[in-house]
């Protein structure tokens, strides 16, 4: 069974984002980890890119695939995590601890209408 | 839709719990434990790959090899029992048909080893072909199981494990043996770059086979995805990428296996008159300066301009390089010209290089 935390919003692309203030820190669920399997590679946005609710902001690659990553927030991207460059599979190995971006929120009410982490595990059955 | 094939050997699969996928119209196993482990356990020890999906096509009659030479590339004339060709089979224009593995099994009878996804495609042809010769074509794929038994340690593990007495078969030969009732075919063989078996039998024998490996602890269950990364590496071809009706052998690099001085071959004027004006497009190493993965589909450019996809593209698992292999227009094709491969919305800079990223391992 995948790992799914309380206290966070999941889009129905198996993004997550946390809030904490006026930023969303976003990354993609245990069940999406563990569906690409070894992830190999991750294709990071810059500091300082908008982007909107819905976009597409990034991929994560498996040996054999590369996936779309689509943001859950509008927003600016302020941080990155440049571990993930020398060391991707450290998504595989945490998918929660190990965020991707974190966005300035240009509309905290967006993240109301994602899902809890009872409705994204309905999703995963 | 139309519903999946399963191989002999499907409910295994499943037990293990492996990733499953459709391929060539069989429900497959793409991956048990990870691609990447189970890459590794084949270059380092030893993995067992279920190919029971494949096509064994018999042709047999006094036309066998005249018919046998007139459709594949390679020559078999005179062939030996117990010799293995690898070749093509090519339409009139020199576009690929399938690649596949001839075996000679003497007495006016060859073993032709087809992929999955042309079974059906490749019977058509070869019936269709063989009109005006004294042949019998059998297709025999749904009676055969077939594993591959790939890595360093698979000589040793196939005589202890199996009680097979394969270590005297030298590279592409084959010996019949007869175990638990029937007769099975050993060949020395694979899709991997390293020592290994391929073991034909009927579905009950693999059944058996596949259990005492697995049972055993030391032979890693081996998936699709795996199966590629391993022939990728190699520069090994798959049809429907480096191989199509619209890529010749010559194009893909395979000219070695094209054998022009042969009297006929279905393709021969195509490609003899390919060889000698010069090919248009041919299938390059390219290698990325960044870590960005080449994928199949994506373009190659030069100067802005597309000149040709990637067919196949890895962050390469045993020699940590993103490479891939892509049909370019010929004229870009010297080693060390640099290209450009688009990644999504961005280019990323590469070379073209050669296509064995990584050494073969067979025993020769």
């Amino acid at each position: 069974m995948s790992k799914v935390i309380e206290g966070i919003k999941y889009a129905d692309s198996h993004e997550w984002v946390k809030v904490e203030g006026n930023v969303g820190i976003i990354g993609i669920s245990d069940y999406a980890q563990h569906s690409l399997g070894d992830i190999v590679y991750v294709d990071l946005p810059s500091e300082g890119d908008e982007i909107s609710k819905g976009e597409e902001f990034g991929a994560v690659e498996s040996v054999k695939a590369a996936s779309d990553l689509y943001s859950p927030v509008s927003g600016t991207i302020i941080e990155i995590n440049s571990e993930l460059e020398a060391s991707p599979e450290l998504i595989n190995q945490d998918a929660y601890e190990n965020w991707i971006i974190k966005v300035e929120l240009a509309d905290p009410s967006e993240v109301d209408a994602l899902l809890d982490a009872a409705a994204y595990e309905k999703i995963c059955e | 839709m139309e519903e999946l094939k399963l191989t002999c050997l499907h409910d295994k699969h499943v037990a293990l719990g492996a990733k499953m996928s459709p391929f060539g119209g069989f429900d497959m196993p793409i991956e048990y434990s990870s691609i990447k482990e189970e890459h590794h356990a084949v270059r380092e020890a030893c993995g067992v790959f279920d190919v029971s999906h494949m096509g064994e096509i018999f042709v047999s009659g006094p036309d066998a090899e005249r018919f046998v030479n007139h459709i594949f590339t390679n020559d078999i004339t005179d062939a030996p029992y117990g010799k293995i060709y690898y070749g093509i089979m090519c339409y009139p224009n020199g576009g690929s048909v399938d690649d596949l593995l001839v075996y000679a099994m003497g007495e006016k009878r060859y073993l032709l080893v087809v992929n999955a996804s042309n079974i059906e495609k490749d019977y058509a042809w070869i019936v269709e072909q063989s009109k005006d010769y004294d042949v019998v074509i059998d297709n025999l794929s749904d009676r055969y199981g077939q594993v591959a038994v790939q890595g360093p340690k698979s000589e040793e593990v196939v005589e202890r494990l199996l009680g097979l007495a394969v270590g005297d078969l030298a590279f592409y030969t084959f010996k019949e043996i007869e175990v638990e009732g029937e007769t099975i075919i050993a060949s020395r063989t694979g899709y991997t770059g390293e020592d290994g078996f391929e073991l034909y039998g009927s579905h009950g024998y693999i059944n058996k086979v596949w259990d005492a490996l697995i049972a055993s602890g030391e032979v890693a269950p081996c998936g699709l995805g795996c199966r590629d990364t391993l022939r990728f590496e190699v520069a090994l071809p798959l049809y429907g990428h480096e191989l199509n009706d619209d890529i010749t052998p010559i194009e893909a690099g395979l000219g070695i296996f094209v054998k022009l001085d042969k009297e006929e071959f279905i393709g021969k004027n195509a490609l003899a008159e390919q060889k000698a004006l010069g090919l248009k497009k041919k299938v390059v190493g390219i290698e990325l300066i960044d870590r960005a993965i080449p994928r199949a589909g994506y373009p190659i450019e030069v100067e802005g301009e597309e000149i040709g996809t990637v067919t196949t593209g890895y962050h390469c698992l045993s020699v940590d390089k993103s490479v891939c292999m892509a049909l370019i227009d010929a004229r870009y094709s010297a080693l060390e010209t640099p290209v450009e491969v688009r990644i999504r919305k961005k280019t990323f800079a590469g070379k073209v290089v050669k296509k064995k990223f990584y050494q073969k391992n067979y025993k020769k």
